[in-house]
């Protein structure tokens, strides 16, 4: 392949921002394409998307000047590598302001203030994205932020020769005008207790969260004084294959929705050493559904614990190398993920021998940059590789073909940060705890009207309506109209269903599905109409585009449910139909997850259609 | 550690002489290679027929052995399957959700169905989604599928008027709502023409990734488009939306050559439609030898009135598998230039 690259040449800023990641140009040194095609591991193309996260903070947007040096020095055509920065939603392919307030208006904070802060923000800045680039301020609308315990949330970054970020929350418009005012300092966010985002915070019992709000987040001396790398070491001593026993023992299964069970990927991965090598573990953190915030907790308030868990996780599959990918919306999480991996490496917790034994394992960072779809597994891998986050057909699944091409391991943070305890007290006893189908404790995110919002852990077996209970109750008016679990690829589930036990086969028998553990009530003050636009909106935005049931279907439902809720009246006959067509073939057909989950929430809330006083209001006329 | 290799003098007896220094040619016929190593064959159910294909077949291969036809908009023969369009999607009994015909690999006791109600009702969604947001008038082939399938793509409601002209997709939409249900949004919007060979009418694109495959490493290695964009929004472009003449475009055309749609055409068609005196059925094809080097691309030549109005090359043609370069694709001008001898 010649490259062909014309049209502008770098700045000085754009040749920094890229030489901060890449290292200074060395004359004569360019990546041989073959090396991309055949060894796309040794490659650099994975480096792409930090290269463009360090464009982009540092000149505001992806300018030609900046994308064309990028390339010369990945040999990467412009064409594809256009393809793929104008996939991510943070990123912005023209010229905008320095400063960008993104505003959640996602159903948690839908609910919760968000339309009053995006009408003043309206008011002084116009609508969103509609400022002039010199302006030097402008907002959007964001999809969930993640930090929906403390709702209103909105994520304030400014690009420049010092970039950052800040995620304020609860927000006001006044405070966020403030912050991105001056975009050269770093607003100083106002300190939210712990105890905000886990009211648990300090209670026995708790597994997951023991140690939340009792540590330094960037201290690896209170990790190692609170049993730090106990459950390394003790894994070592147990050996890969004993390590492995116990995670199958455990039932352990994922937690990131799909409910797999984590021993048989880990023995999988274990298992294809001798044919393969070189195999990766990948832990997603990419936790992009809507009113989930459970592992953004985590990774903010007990970084070392995800970082020992990879670590055994990579010592007992046999992986060298490991990839963290964060969502690129949590900023304080990837800032002490980092910080921590870097901690871990110093002191030989992370690197060549660690431990002094013989024994290698690494960690990369990688942020994602505003794509819910980079959750999906076969999508988070071409997102690390270079390329588009658009999921891979399966078969064949990533403990044979998973990034790079090699056998993959690949879980979720809350799946990982349970395997310490399981190394530590033995699969059975982890076991012992929860119901059969379901084992062990859960993370669960309590958002809406709700008492105290919040992540909460309680041991699998817990009905909803004493969930709702821990967390003080159907906030609002007190009267509840209806349930949000699993997230927006989720249920709706009505007051009558409160008593649905929350575990994998509780849900199950429901036809629902735990999902990511959303738990969101809605008072019956709620439009819920409203609710199910937003939720059409999201899946409309962000599918990535490539399967034709999902790209057009999304863009259908979301039609057909203004129609449905008096859009137009003369189509309200046929939009029942039309929603279910087009559920089925979304659920059918889809490649990915996404797709085939797109529908489920909106089905689920138009089958209790006489339960959900809010369904009946119809469109407000005003909105 | 690999164990060295002797040096090529040690291995290769160059100082003794040659025992034999021609080796005669067998009279008669070339005799024809050894056929390759018999493939495995597995055994499936489709449609409650029994079938044995070569392990390693598609399920699409599967289908046409039995002769049951299978929609496809995606794939060709010529390219890896990217299986995106969902058309050709068939029933797996054990899966929960249908799966690909055109790269799903035949696997043993597989039992399949091809014709049931759940096959038929994606199919028919499928081809609704697209005719109702892409101007199919050109394709023939979808529309023939959309009538087997009795879509009717204007349930959706009337089609959306087009964005104005700015460059669709520079700015998300984000989270307004560009909807309100009254009318079905389309990837409506004008023909790109920037260059003398070939038009881009993405009012028509289905977003099959062909063209891509074809520009990128499946046959040119030019990469000179690619898909951009996310959702709805994705979109075939070069790098900023760049005319084609900016871009690494080289012109071999193998993107029309595999555009399905008709929305990548020859210059010389567009022109012809537009004014109203392309009459396919009209033309006749003729198959040649490409003149220019000795590759020897097969070209087919279709011609109208006499006239040269555009070249094909058949896609199981041994050569090049149906690409071409610039000069066999475009370059036939000549054919009836002025100092030509006759």
């Amino acid at each position: 392949m010649d490259l062909h690259i014309a049209g502008q040449s770098p700045d000085r800023d754009e040749r920094s921002a890229v030489d901060s990641v890449l290292g200074p140009l060395q004359a004569g040194k360019v990546e041989s394409y073959h090396l991309q095609q055949e060894r796309p591991d040794r490659s650099k193309r994975h480096l792409l998307l930090p290269v463009l996260h360090a464009i982009n903070s540092r000149v505001g947007w992806i300018s030609p000047g900046a994308l064309n040096y990028a390339c010369s020095r990945l040999n990467l055509p412009p064409a594809e590598a256009f393809g793929v920065a104008d996939f991510y939603g943070l990123f912005s392919m023209k010229p905008r302001p320095r400063a960008v307030i993104h505003v959640c208006d996602d159903i948690a904070c839908l609910i919760r203030g968000a339309p009053a802060i995006c009408e003043q923000l309206a008011g002084r800045l116009g609508p969103p994205g509609a400022a002039e680039p010199s302006s030097g301020l402008t907002w959007l609308r964001s999809p969930c932020l993640g930090l929906c315990e403390r709702a209103p949330a909105a994520l304030v970054s400014a690009a420049g020769p010092k970039p950052w970020e800040c995620a304020l929350a609860p927000a006001r418009a006044d405070a966020l005008l403030a912050a991105a005012d001056q975009p050269e300092h770093r607003p100083e966010a106002p300190p939210v207790p712990t105890s905000r985002s886990v009211p648990q915070q300090g209670q026995p019992g708790l597994r997951l969260l023991r140690r939340v709000g009792r540590l330094q987040p960037e201290s690896l001396k209170d990790h190692l004084a609170q049993g730090g790398y106990e459950a390394l070491r003790r894994a070592v001593e147990l050996g890969p294959e004993r390590v492995i026993r116990e995670v199958m023992d455990s039932k352990l299964v994922g937690r990131g929705g799909a409910a797999f069970p984590a021993g048989r990927k880990w023995e999988a991965v274990y298992r294809a050493r001798s044919s393969q090598p070189v195999r990766y573990l990948v832990c997603n953190a990419d936790e992009s559904e809507p009113g989930t915030f459970k592992d953004r907790v985590i990774m903010e308030e007990d970084p070392y614990l995800l970082i020992e868990s990879m670590t055994i996780a990579g010592v007992a599959t046999g992986c060298e190398r490991g990839f963290l990918y964060v969502r690129g919306e949590y900023p304080l999480a990837f800032e002490r993920l980092s910080h921590a991996i870097r901690q871990a490496r110093r002191h030989g917790f992370l690197g060549k021998r660690i431990l002094n034994l013989d024994l290698s394992f690494d960690i990369e960072v990688r942020r994602g940059a505003g794509a819910y779809i980079c959750g999906e597994e076969t999508a988070l891998f071409n997102s690390i590789e270079g390329y588009r986050g658009e999921p891979r057909n399966k078969p064949p699944f990533p403990t044979e073909v998973g990034l790079f091409g090699r056998p993959t391991l690949v879980n979720n943070v809350e799946t990982l940060v349970n395997v310490p305890g399981i190394v530590l007290w033995g699969g059975r006893s982890f076991a012992a705890v929860g119901t059969p189908g379901s084992t062990g404790t859960k993370l669960f995110c309590l958002s809406g009207h709700v008492g105290r919002p919040g992540v909460y852990e309680v041991p699998f077996g817990a009905s909803l309506a004493s969930l709702l209970e821990l967390a003080g109750g159907v906030g609002g008016s007190g009267r509840l109209q209806g349930v949000l679990i699993g997230g927006a690829a989720g249920t709706f589930l009505s007051p009558r269903e409160l008593d649905t036990p929350m575990t994998f086969e509780g849900t199950r028998a429901i036809g629902a599905a735990l999902g990511s553990a959303v738990v969101m009530p809605f008072d019956d003050s709620v439009d819920l109409s409203r609710i199910l636009l937003r939720i059409a909106a999201f899946f409309r935005d962000e599918s990535c585009g490539q399967c034709v049931p999902c790209r057009v279907g999304t863009v259908r439902q979301e039609e057909a449910l203004f129609r449905l809720f008096g859009g137009d009246v003369q189509g309200i006959g046929q939009a029942p139909l039309q929603l279910a067509e087009i559920g089925q073939v979304m659920s059918d057909a889809s490649i990915c997850g996404l797709g085939h989950t797109a529908s489920s929430a909106i089905q689920s809330a138009l089958a209790r259609w006489d339960e959900f006083s809010g369904l009946r209001q119809g469109l407000n006329p005003d909105h | 550690m690999e164990k060295k290799k002797p040096a090529i003098q040690e291995r290769l007896p160059f100082n003794e002489p040659a025992p034999c220094p021609t080796v005669p040619v067998p009279p008669g016929p070339i005799p024809a290679p050894p056929p390759a190593a018999p493939r495995d064959q597995v055994t499936l159910t489709v449609d409650d027929k029994t079938v044995r294909v070569p392990e390693g077949s598609t399920l699409l291969e599967a289908c046409r052995t039995l002769g049951i036809d299978t929609p496809t908009l995606c794939y060709l023969e010529n390219l890896n399957p990217v299986n995106v369009c969902r058309v050709c999607v068939v029933e797996l009994e054990g899966s929960r959700t249908l799966v690909p015909a055109c790269s799903r690999r035949v696997e043993n006791g597989m039992v399949i169905r091809t014709d049931s109600e759940r096959v038929r009702l994606s199919r028919r969604m499928v081809l609704e989604f697209l005719a109702s947001s892409v101007n199919v008038s050109t394709a023939p082939e979808l529309q023939a599928y959309l009538e087997q399938y009795g879509g009717q793509p204007e349930r959706f409601g009337p089609a959306a008027p087009p964005e104005a002209a700015e460059e669709p997709g520079t700015e998300r939409p984000a989270v307004d709502c560009p909807t309100d249900g009254r009318t079905a949004a389309t990837v409506a919007q004008p023909v790109k023409i920037d260059n003398d060979l070939y038009i881009r009418d993405y009012s028509k694109c289905i977003l099959c990734y062909k063209c891509v495959q074809a520009c990128g490493e499946e046959a040119q290695n030019t990469f000179a488009i690619a898909v951009a964009g996310r959702g709805f929004d994705s979109r075939i472009s070069t790098e900023y939306s760049v005319p084609l003449p900016d871009s690494a475009c080289v012109y071999c055309g193998n993107c029309i050559g595999v555009c399905p749609t008709g929305a990548l055409m020859f210059k010389s068609e567009y022109d012809m439609r537009e004014a109203g005196t392309w009459k396919e059925s009209d033309q006749e094809r003729t198959d040649t030898i490409c003149p220019y080097c000795g590759v020897g691309c097969t070209l087919t030549l279709h011609v109208q009135e006499n006239q040269i109005v555009k070249v094909t090359s058949p896609l199981d043609q041994e050569v090049t598998r149906g690409h071409l370069c610039i000069k066999g694709r475009f370059g036939w001008q000549f054919v009836r230039g002025k100092g030509r001898k006759k």
